[in-house]
């Protein structure tokens, strides 16, 4: 019973009602937000209609465009990062018995749930001078006085590669559970030792994946907005940060709209070659 | 020479022994199936083998060094798996040149022993085509293109014909037989078709529930299988009741059977259980007068055209024969017949 | 010798995972109202405080309402869209389904601030209903990319055979599809719960002056001073976690609901 196209009116029952819910509280707004990107702000009443490009061409201003490109390659370094750890960790994972695989699953579920707020403040006293593992040094005598190694971008790089590693994981979990056992025995039977297999092999055969995840963990990336603010300084606050900003404290919301109608295109942008690239892989079985 | 020793082998997953007291020697140059029903641990003792699982207790020996520790890529044998596992990243010839790749040899050298391996499987031609455009078939061919490109000291396949078509598979177990015995290559074949390891092997080894059951070539087991189990999984045979008596009758019913090979060990009075092969069963008319004669009823009458079978019920137990259209007796079901077992096709076994 | 080398590599990155956490516990154990690690004396009151408080008890009722509410909602509109691009081929299936995944897909401030713009134009701005209705909307992408596995999980021949056998589509439905997309419908349900209740930034734009749901407190709390009280929070959401998903991992297979194939041995 391959699927058919919907005959009479009864068939589409099903999707009126997602296609309202989705249509009024999800297109609407949207439509809203690029209208608004294109208005006018105004100090009394925050913005009149109007049709405007000076929200986006503020975007290109160098303090903006700083943020926009900082936000860039920040993400791509973490997301980077990410994926180099997450990519074996996964493998080696999906290779385990099911029941041990339940256990780390359940765990990096949990700690996937947590909400960047929860991540924040954990990884701010984690890296602090009086709660932190600085403490934890000097206490084992490894360390003379305890440091506050945050706010710092190394402590945002630790912070967003924390948040982002379980979303990694889980985004490389299927594909990797079904990879065939037997295309890395092979390799080892021909001689390649594990290492050599997992490069010469693994990597070759998940590029999709890979590629991916890479890109998912980006857009991820682009979106962290506690963050930066509670891990780094006011000089690496991410165009997200900025959105933020604009709207709730700027009180101005054509330019935070043209901002993030930027961000989105962007990020569509990516999740549509996703797209692609898993139509490609599925065609090629 | 590449004499292959497994001693005292065994192997446990958690509670459960999958293989245990495996002691096997394995001549160098010979064609081995290790055959057996799904679970007996036939693909767990090839694996072991290849060094993919450790033994939990016992040694493997190779011309007498033991290669128990040694780990699987480093253990020089050719296997092909179940799924073939061919490289979907690389092709034809890189697949098939890997092993030497990964050895450092350079490109031209790679691409004439892969030309010169899809010679020897019949296979030209396609040295450079994605392994998704190939056939069934033809990666089947790749897949042992590819084990055998390092000139293996062993040959090991995990039921290699299982995906393929019944037709495809039958020519390509004699393809597979001839292709060992042109290269002399010691091979281990793990299948569970038995008539898959009639027809290629020189050794059966035949396993069930973890433990070897019968080492032989095949036509020894099918003769002299040493078990109730062995002899109904080898072929078809009838296995009839019967009250022992030393030193070499029983007793079917009330008739009396001789037996020309008979066991020792077995105290009088004792059961067990005779196999005799549906072509050695001879359905005679009813009241002819001979030794190791049973009465019995025709119940079913199968004719085929080219063979006859006759399912005959004594003394409540089922009997099949099988015979050519030229041989049979001219019977209908229902009628009393006398089934005659020739005393040396009958092989008694413990019950 | 890979072997445990893969070993530790695991066991080390899971040190790391656990590591801020086992940190954060012992935080929440502090006898001082500090944020001291590693705490000096141990008790239990900012647990009682989370619990007997008034504004954090606020909080955590505001967040567990939005949550139940607005998974149930976010399952309620990805199942029956699910179930429409699995049954029937339209060739806009795939825009419909980047609708449903679009607002998680995305960086949440710009779902959020569509959001925000959207309500305060609505009138209801700061009415918990608003946030109960973002949140459902944020979250169908879970329940939708889970129960879509789910359905396409399901061996078409087993739909032919019931409807051989006699089943109208309703049945169909009613007799076959539920029973084996309910796992999934579970799932789905107790992850947009989990993440309602951990989520921040849509919760806060779109009410959070009015409404203070959990990480909103906390948030405001890391700008007017630290209290241990965040501490047993954040242990408090990650219990919630563990409970949660260990449930489905007991009852269900938590690796195939994950997009592994069904188990086949020990």
């Amino acid at each position: 019973m391959t699927p058919q196209p919907p005959r009479g009116l009864r068939d589409y029952v099903a999707i009126l009602y997602p296609a309202f819910m989705l249509g009024v509280f999800f297109v609407v707004p949207f439509a809203i937000m690029i209208a608004v990107s294109f208005f006018r702000r105004n100090e009394l009443t925050f913005y009149e209609p109007a049709f405007v490009l000076s929200n986006y061409a503020r975007l290109f201003t160098t303090f903006f465009g700083k943020s926009f490109v900082f936000s860039i390659l920040l993400s791509a370094l973490v997301g980077v990062l990410v994926v180099i750890v997450a990519f074996p960790f996964t493998y080696l994972l999906t290779r385990l018995r099911r029941r041990t695989q339940v256990f780390y699953l359940v765990f990096i579920l949990s700690v996937l749930s947590l909400s960047e707020v929860i991540i924040g403040f954990t990884w701010s006293t984690l890296l602090s001078a009086t709660a932190g593992i600085s403490n934890l040094l000097v206490f084992m005598g490894l360390l003379d006085q305890p440091q506050a190694w945050t706010p710092s971008l190394t402590a945002l790089v630790v912070g967003l590669s924390y948040l982002g590693f379980p979303y990694t994981v889980l985004v490389l979990y299927p594909a990797l559970s079904r990879l065939d056992p037997e295309l890395p025995e092979a390799s080892r039977m021909l001689g390649a030792s594990p290492l050599r297999t997992f490069f010469l092999v693994v990597i070759p055969v998940m590029r999709s994946s890979i590629i991916s995840a890479l890109i998912m963990v980006f857009v991820f990336n682009l979106g962290a907005y506690v963050l930066p603010q509670v891990l780094g300084r006011p000089e690496h606050w991410t165009l997200s940060v900025l959105i933020t900003d604009q709207a709730i404290f700027q009180s101005n919301m054509p330019f935070a709209a043209a901002m993030a109608i930027v961000l989105m295109v962007l990020s569509l942008m990516l999740v549509a070659v996703t797209l692609v690239l898993g139509q490609e892989r599925s065609s090629q079985r | 020479m590449s004499t292959l020793r497994l001693e005292d082998i065994g192997k446990s997953f958690g509670n459960f022994a999958a293989v245990s007291e495996v002691n096997l020697e394995f001549p160098h140059g010979k064609f081995i199936c290790l055959l057996g029903p799904s679970g007996c641990g036939k693909t767990t003792l090839l694996r072991l083998i290849a060094g993919l699982e450790q033994p939990t207790t016992g040694q493997i020996k190779l011309d007498g060094k033991d290669l128990t520790a040694v780990p699987a890529h480093q253990r020089e044998f050719g296997m092909v798996f179940q799924s073939l596992a061919l490289f979907p990243h690389l092709t034809v010839g890189e697949n098939i040149s890997y092993g030497l790749r990964i050895r450092g040899t350079e490109k031209p050298g790679c691409r004439q022993r892969a030309q010169e391996l899809l010679e020897l499987v019949r296979l030209p031609g396609v040295i450079d085509r994605q392994i998704s455009q190939l056939s069934g078939g033809q990666r089947q061919r790749v897949a042992i293109a590819r084990a055998l490109a390092l000139n293996p000291k062993l040959f090991l396949l995990d039921e290699p014909l299982s995906a393929l078509d019944a037709k495809l598979r039958e020519a390509m177990q004699v393809e597979l037989r001839q292709l060992q015995q042109r290269l002399g290559i010691s091979t281990i074949v793990v299948t569970h078709d038995q008539r898959e390891a009639m027809t290629m092997a020189d050794i059966v080894v035949i396993m069930d529930h973890g433990k070897v059951q019968q080492v032989g070539s095949p036509l020894e087991t099918y003769r002299n299988p040493a078990n109730a189990f062995i002899a109904d999984f080898i072929g078809i045979t009838n296995l009839l009741g019967a009250v022992w008596h030393p030193p070499s009758t029983v007793t079917v019913g009330d008739i009396t059977v001789r037996i020309a090979n008979p066991p020792a060990n077995i105290p009088n009075g004792a059961p067990v259980k005779l196999s005799v092969r549906p072509e050695d069963v001879h359905v005679r008319p009813a009241g002819e007068v001979g030794v190791n004669r049973l009465p019995g009823t025709v119940t079913f009458i199968r004719d085929l055209g080219s063979s006859v079978e006759i399912t005959v019920e004594c003394f409540g137990q089922r009997l099949l024969a099988v015979t050519t259209p030229r041989e049979r007796l001219n019977t209908r079901v229902g009628a009393p017949v006398s089934v005659e077992l020739p005393e040396n096709s009958i092989v008694v076994l413990k019950s | 010798m890979t072997r445990t080398w893969s070993n530790l590599f695991m066991a080390l990155m899971m040190i790391i995972l656990a590591a801020p956490l086992v940190v954060i516990a012992g935080v929440s154990l502090n006898a001082e109202k500090q944020l001291l690690f590693p705490p000096e004396g141990l008790s239990l009151q900012w647990y009682g405080e989370l619990l007997s408080q008034p504004d954090w008890r606020n909080a955590i009722a505001n967040s567990l309402i939005i949550a139940v509410i607005s998974a149930a909602l976010a399952v309620s509109i990805a199942f029956p869209l699910a179930y429409f691009l699995w049954r029937y081929r339209v060739r806009y299936g795939p825009i419909l389904y980047g609708l449903g995944v679009a607002p998680f897909m995305l960086p949440p401030v710009i779902t959020a601030l569509g959001f925000l713009i959207f309500w305060a134009n609505s009138g209801l701005y700061g009415s918990i209903v608003t946030t109960i209705i973002s949140h459902a909307i944020f979250f169908t992408t879970l329940p939708l990319v889970t129960i879509s596995l789910g359905l396409q999980a399901i061996d078409r021949q087993i739909i032919e055979a019931s409807t051989i056998m006699g089943a109208d589509e309703r049945t169909v439905f009613r007799t076959v599809v539920i029973p084996l997309v309910r796992p999934y419908l579970v799932s789905g349900y107790a992850f947009a719960f989990v993440l309602s209740l951990n989520e921040y930034i849509v919760s806060y734009m779109v009410s959070g002056l009015t409404i203070e749901t959990l990480p909103i407190k906390i948030f405001n709390s890391l700008r007017y001073g630290y209290t241990p009280v965040m501490a047993s929070v954040a242990v408090f959401f990650v219990l919630v976690g563990f409970v949660v998903y260990g449930l489905i991992a007991r009852f269900g297979d938590l690796p195939r609901l994950l997009g592994a194939w069904a188990a086949r041995e020990p």
